[in-house]
């Protein structure tokens, strides 16, 4: 068992040797990311951190979920909206951890449909907020979880 | 290392869709090891895009709560059968890759 824990320690300090050379070089390929959005555990200020302002509740965003979700590990979501410049489209759980789920970036030509697989870890409400034509808009529905997603 | 990404993309009336799984663990960093204790460190994909002819069709920011083996689907404007799609992804440990697929 120390054995292996040696080794594991080892794969470890390797893969963060590689965290120095890999952070620098696709760092500036991709977009910022908003840390401060990422670890926030509250879905309010998570979004103050990602969007600077708070969502305009919509009724033109689908936001496709379960009623009751299983299996909280796994729970597809689709979001999508007729709205013209779509920009972002964004998915929260409040009562998760980190309430941030995903961000997407919709380029002009993409469609503003977004389906992806979530984590819950209990029974909470998923929000999904889209910024079009720099404004913010959002839509929420709850999911109920049977077996929460987050292990223990 | 090998893709982590399975991808089918199909191009239709001039729209591709594309789904796409990877195979990856996606830990939290919230998770005990349950024999030893230990918090087993987080291991996620935080960043994926997706390129097509050098233009940026879709990407993504990743938290934690994306689930396990993550799946994402998008369509976008363009794309034929035969077409190339470049595929680029980072963990939250630093590593990276970029994979390719091909429109059916």
């Amino acid at each position: 068992m120390t054995m292996h824990r040696r080794t594991v320690v080892k794969a470890m300090l390797a893969c963060s040797a590689l965290v120095g050379l890999g952070a620098v070089i696709p760092g500036a390929a991709f977009a910022a990311r908003n840390k401060d959005a990422f670890s926030s555990d509250d879905q309010a200020k998570a979004m103050q951190a990602l969007f600077d302002a708070e969502p305009a509740n919509s009724t033109d965003i689908v936001l496709k979920a379960p009623s009751i979700a299983e299996n909280g590990a796994v729970v597809p979501v689709t979001v999508s909206t007729e709205m013209a410049n779509v920009e972002s489209i964004s998915i929260f759980v409040a009562d998760n951890p980190t309430p941030l789920v995903a961000e997407f970036m919709i380029p002009a030509g993409t469609q503003a449909s977004v389906a992806t697989r979530i984590r819950m870890g209990k029974t909470s409400t998923i929000t999904a907020v889209v910024k079009a034509d720099g404004k913010l808009f959002s839509t929420a529905r709850e999911t109920k979880v049977t077996i929460g997603g987050c292990g223990g | 290392m090998a893709g982590i990404f399975k991808v089918k993309a199909k191009a239709k009336d001039g729209m591709t869709r594309v789904k796409m799984l990877a195979k990856h663990v996606m830990e939290t960093g919230q998770r005990k090891d349950k024999k030893t204790g230990e918090v087993i460190p987080a291991k996620f994909i935080q960043e994926v895009t997706v390129q097509h002819g050098g233009n940026t069709v879709f990407s993504g920011q990743l938290g934690t709560a994306v689930s396990k083996n993550p799946y994402f689907s998008f369509t976008f404007a363009g794309g034929a059968k035969g077409e190339e799609l470049s595929i680029s992804w980072v963990e939250n440990t630093g590593t990276s890759a970029t994979e390719t697929a091909k429109i059916k």
